[in-house]
C-alpha cells in the first residue's frame, strides 16, 4: 500500500520551481560571496598572482602587534558600542512600547511615527546632521545647554577621544529606537485581554502588572531584539564611517570591524587595499556574528517559555 | 512613436560618429584624467594653443571622476582601450603602472630638461634613473592670513617662529579674531596643513628627507621631534572645541573673517579668492631663527604620461614636450591659480595670492611631503598613521617625543631602508 502510493506520488516539482528563485537570488548574491570571502582569506598575492598561504593571513592578523592592536582595539570598541544599544536602546524601548500601548495616551499614532522616523533616515544624513548639531561653532547643542544653564557640560564630544565613541553609540541608539519599540509594541498588543483582565481580577495592576504578567510575555521579542542588535551593531559601518570617517579618530578611538575592514580591503589614501587581509577579517566578524548567534539559538532561545493562548 | 524616434536617433548619431572617424586622418590624442573640474580650461584654452601651433594633431580631453578615476583607468588599460595620454598620480600608483609596461619611459622626452629632480621624483623610478610622467603641478604650503585684521591689530606678517607667536599671542589677547583657524576632527588637517607645512624648516627640506629614506635619519631625531613640539603649541590658539572642527568648518570659520590666520594649501586660493570679503596675504612657514635658509613643502601633484601601447606615440610625444613647455605653464598656472608648474622658468601669474605663494621658490628650498615617496608602502601606514599621530600631540593625546616613537617603530617594522 504504502509503496504504491510513493509509486503514484510524482515527484512534486513544483516545490522546486516555486523555491528556485528565491533560493537562486540568495545563492548568488549572499551565499556565494561569502564562501568567495572565506577563500579569499586563505590567499594572499605574491608577485601578482594569488597564492594559497593555508591560515598565514589570520596569524598575521592575531600575531602582528601592527594588525592585533588595531583588531583587538576594534573589536573591543564594537563590544562597548554593543553595550550602548544593550543598555539604553533596548531598555529605552521597552518603556516606550509600554507607553504606546497605555489606552490612555492621546495622540500615540503621532508619537509612533515620529519615534519611528529616524530609522528610516539614511546613515549619511543622521551623521551630517549630528555632526552639525553637536558642532562647537555652528550647533544648536551648546546654545541649547547655554539655555539652561549648562553650557560648561559642553565638550565637542566627537572630538574627545573619551567621549567620541559612546556620543556615536547614543546617535545610533538615537536612530533606531524604533525598531525595537515598534517589535515590543506588537507583541505587547498580541497580549490577549483575558490574561490582563484575569490579573486585574486578582489583584495585579499597575507596575506589578507590567512585571509580572507583560514582561514576561514579551521577553521572547526581546530576545529576537537583541539578537538583531547584536548582528547590526557588529556589522556596523556607516555611521562611523559619515561621522568620522574612514580613520575612525581621535586616535582610533571608534574604529570598529567595519571600519578596520574597510580600510584594510578598499585602503585609504596612500595606504593601498589588501583584499586578502579584509577578507580575513571580515571572516573573524562572520565567525564573531555566528558564534553569538548560537549562542542565543542554543542556549537563550531554548529556555524561553513559550505562552501559547 | 517614442522608440522609433530613439532609434532613429541612435542610427543617425552612429553613422555620424563613423563618417566622423573616417574623416580624421589626423592624428588623434586622447587624456586621461581625474580632473573633470578642468575642463572647461582643456577645451577653451589649452587644447586650442596646442592645435594652432601642431596642425594635424587633435585632441581630446576625457575626464572621470576622481574617486573612479585609478580603477577605471586601471581597467581600460588592461582592456587596452586607455586614452594615448595619461595623467599621473603622483608617486606609488603611477609607479605601479610604469612597472606593469602601461606607461612609456619619458627620461629622454624633449623638455624634461625644464624640471628639476624634485620636480620629477614623484614620476621616478626608486634608483632615480627613469621618469616616466611629465609633472605638471604642484601645491605650496604656507599660512593665508586675513590681511584686514592685521592691519586692525598692527601686526606684520611673521618671519620667524618667535615673531609668529607674538604675533598669535597679540591676535588672542585682542579677542576679535581666533588665532589661527585649524581642526583635528579630520586628521589630515593637523598633518599636511601642520607638520608637512612647518616640518621642513626643522628636517631641512629634501636633506632630511633623502635621509630618511636612505635610514640616516629616524623619526626619534630631534628634527623630526621638534615640529611636533611646535604642533603641540598651537593648540591654545585653535578656536574653541577645535577638537571637533572639521575642514570644511576651518574654511569657513577663516573666510567668513572670524579668524586671522589660515594655515593653507595653495589649492585653497581659487576657493578663498571667490568666499572671502577682505583682503588676503600669505607667508611662508616661519623660520626658526632670523637668518635661516627656509623651506617650503611644494609638493607635486599631478603628472601626465604616455600610454605605452598608443598608436600615435610621436604626436603624443609631441604633445607631452608642449606640456613641458613654459608656454603650457604659463596658461595653466593662470587658468587654475593655486596649482603651480613645476616648470624651472618662472611663470608670470596675475593673482596676487598665487604669485607671493610662488615667489617662496625663489628664496626658499623646495621639497615634497615626507611620507609620500616609498615611506607609505607598507603596514602600518606612515601616512595615516602621521595623520592620527600629529592630531594627538595637537590634541594633548601623546607627547611629541611618544608620538615620533610610535610612527618610527611603525616604520621599522617594515621599512628597511638600503644600505
Amino acid at each position: 500500500m504504502t509503496a504504491t502510493s510513493a509509486n503514484k506520488r510524482p515527484f512534486r516539482w513544483h516545490i522546486a520551481i516555486f523555491l528556485a528563485p528565491a533560493v537562486l537570488v540568495y545563492t548568488a548574491i549572499m551565499i556565494m560571496p561569502l564562501f568567495g570571502t572565506l577563500q579569499l582569506a586563505l590567499f594572499r598575492n605574491v608577485s601578482q598572482s594569488q597564492v594559497f598561504v593555508g591560515l598565514d593571513n589570520f596569524r598575521t592578523l592575531f600575531g602582528d602587534p601592527n594588525w592585533s592592536v588595531n583588531f583587538w582595539n576594534a573589536l573591543r570598541n564594537n563590544v562597548w558600542f554593543f553595550i550602548i544599544h544593550m543598555l539604553v536602546q533596548n531598555p529605552i524601548g521597552v518603556v516606550l512600547a509600554a507607553l504606546l500601548s497605555s489606552p490612555k495616551l492621546r495622540f500615540s499614532a503621532f508619537y509612533r511615527t515620529a519615534i519611528f522616523i529616524p530609522t528610516i533616515l539614511s546613515f549619511v544624513i543622521v551623521g551630517f546632521a549630528w555632526k552639525l548639531i553637536l558642532s562647537p561653532l555652528w550647533g544648536v547643542a551648546p546654545n541649547l545647554l547655554d539655555l539652561i544653564g549648562l553650557k560648561s557640560f559642553f565638550t565637542p564630544w566627537l572630538g574627545k577621544e573619551e567621549y567620541a565613541l559612546t556620543t556615536l553609540g547614543l546617535i545610533s541608539v538615537w536612530q533606531f529606537i524604533g525598531i525595537p519599540m515598534m517589535l515590543i509594541y506588537a507583541a505587547m498588543l498580541s497580549i490577549p485581554d483575558e490574561v490582563i483582565e484575569a490579573a486585574e481580577c486578582d489583584g495585579v495592576t499597575g507596575m506589578a502588572q507590567f512585571w509580572k504578567i507583560k514582561l514576561p510575555l514579551i521577553l521572547p521579542a526581546i530576545g529576537i531584539i537583541s539578537i538583531l542588535t547584536f548582528v547590526g551593531n557588529f556589522n556596523a559601518f556607516d555611521l562611523i564611517y559619515s561621522a568620522q570617517g574612514a580613520l575612525a579618530g581621535p586616535n582610533y578611538s571608534t574604529d570598529i570591524l567595519g571600519t578596520f575592514l574597510y580600510r584594510a580591503f578598499f585602503g585609504f589614501q596612500l595606504q593601498v587595499g589588501d583584499p586578502n587581509m579584509g577578507a580575513a577579517i571580515a571572516t573573524m566578524m562572520f565567525l564573531i556574528i555566528l558564534v553569538g548567534v548560537c549562542i542565543y539559538l542554543f542556549l537563550i532561545q531554548t529556555r524561553l517559555r513559550r505562552y501559547q493562548f | 512613436m517614442n522608440t522609433k524616434l530613439l532609434t532613429a536617433i541612435l542610427l543617425g548619431s552612429s553613422v555620424l560618429c563613423s563618417a566622423g572617424a573616417a574623416f580624421a586622418q589626423d592624428a588623434t590624442l586622447t587624456i586621461e584624467s581625474w580632473r573633470n573640474d578642468d575642463l572647461a580650461i582643456w577645451q577653451d584654452k589649452l587644447i586650442p594653443a596646442f592645435e594652432a601651433k601642431n596642425p594635424g594633431i587633435k585632441v581630446v580631453f576625457s575626464p572621470s571622476a576622481p574617486t573612479e578615476y585609478n580603477a577605471a583607468l586601471n581597467a581600460k588599460l588592461d582592456a587596452g582601450s586607455a586614452g594615448d595620454i595619461i595623467t599621473c598620480r603622483p608617486f606609488d600608483a603611477s609607479l605601479d603602472l610604469y612597472t606593469k609596461g602601461k606607461l612609456a619611459d619619458l627620461t629622454s622626452l624633449p623638455g624634461m630638461e625644464n624640471f628639476s629632480d624634485v620636480a620629477k621624483s614623484a614620476w621616478t623610478t626608486d634608483d632615480g634613473k627613469a621618469t616616466f610622467c611629465v609633472p605638471m603641478a604642484s601645491v605650496i604650503h604656507g599660512f593665508i592670513y586675513n590681511k584686514d585684521a592685521f592691519d586692525k591689530l598692527g601686526i606684520t606678517p611673521p618671519a620667524t617662529e618667535e615673531e609668529f607667536f607674538a604675533a598669535l599671542d597679540k591676535i588672542k589677547a585682542d579677542g576679535t579674531y581666533i588665532p589661527m583657524a585649524m581642526g583635528t576632527k579630520d586628521l589630515w588637517e593637523a598633518a599636511t596643513m601642520g607638520y608637512q607645512n612647518i616640518g621642513p624648516n626643522y628636517w631641512q627640506g629634501e636633506e632630511g628627507r633623502l635621509a630618511l629614506l636612505k635610514g640616516e635619519q629616524k623619526l626619534t631625531d630631534a628634527q623630526w621631534v621638534e615640529p611636533y613640539a611646535t604642533l603641540a603649541k598651537w593648540k591654545p590658539y585653535l578656536g574653541d572645541g577645535f577638537e571637533a572642527q572639521t575642514y570644511p568648518d576651518s574654511q569657513n570659520l577663516f573666510t567668513l573673517g572670524r579668524a586671522a590666520i589660515y594655515p593653507a594649501g595653495s589649492w585653497e586660493i581659487s576657493v578663498f579668492n571667490t568666499q572671502a570679503q577682505f583682503k588676503m596675504g600669505a607667508f611662508p612657514p616661519p623660520v626658526r631663527k632670523a637668518g635661516d635658509t627656509c623651506y617650503i613643502s611644494d609638493h607635486t601633484d599631478i603628472g601626465i604620461g604616455l600610454n605605452a601601447a598608443s598608436k600615435n606615440p610621436d604626436a603624443a610625444k609631441t604633445f607631452l614636450s608642449w606640456v613641458a613647455s613654459p608656454e603650457f605653464a604659463e596658461i595653466y598656472a593662470n587658468a587654475l591659480p593655486g596649482f603651480f608648474s613645476l616648470n624651472s622658468t618662472p611663470v608670470k601669474m596675475a593673482d596676487p595670492l598665487a604669485q607671493e605663494f610662488v615667489s617662496w621658490r625663489d628664496k626658499c628650498k623646495s621639497t615634497i611631503r615626507s611620507t609620500y615617496q616609498i615611506l607609505s608602502r607598507g603596514t602600518p601606514n606612515l601616512e595615516n598613521e602621521t595623520w592620527v599621530e600629529s592630531a594627538n600631540v595637537i590634541n594633548g593625546t601623546d607627547t611629541p617625543e611618544v608620538a615620533a616613537k610610535k610612527l618610527q617603530d611603525g616604520l621599522d617594522s617594515w621599512y628597511k631602508p638600503a644600505k
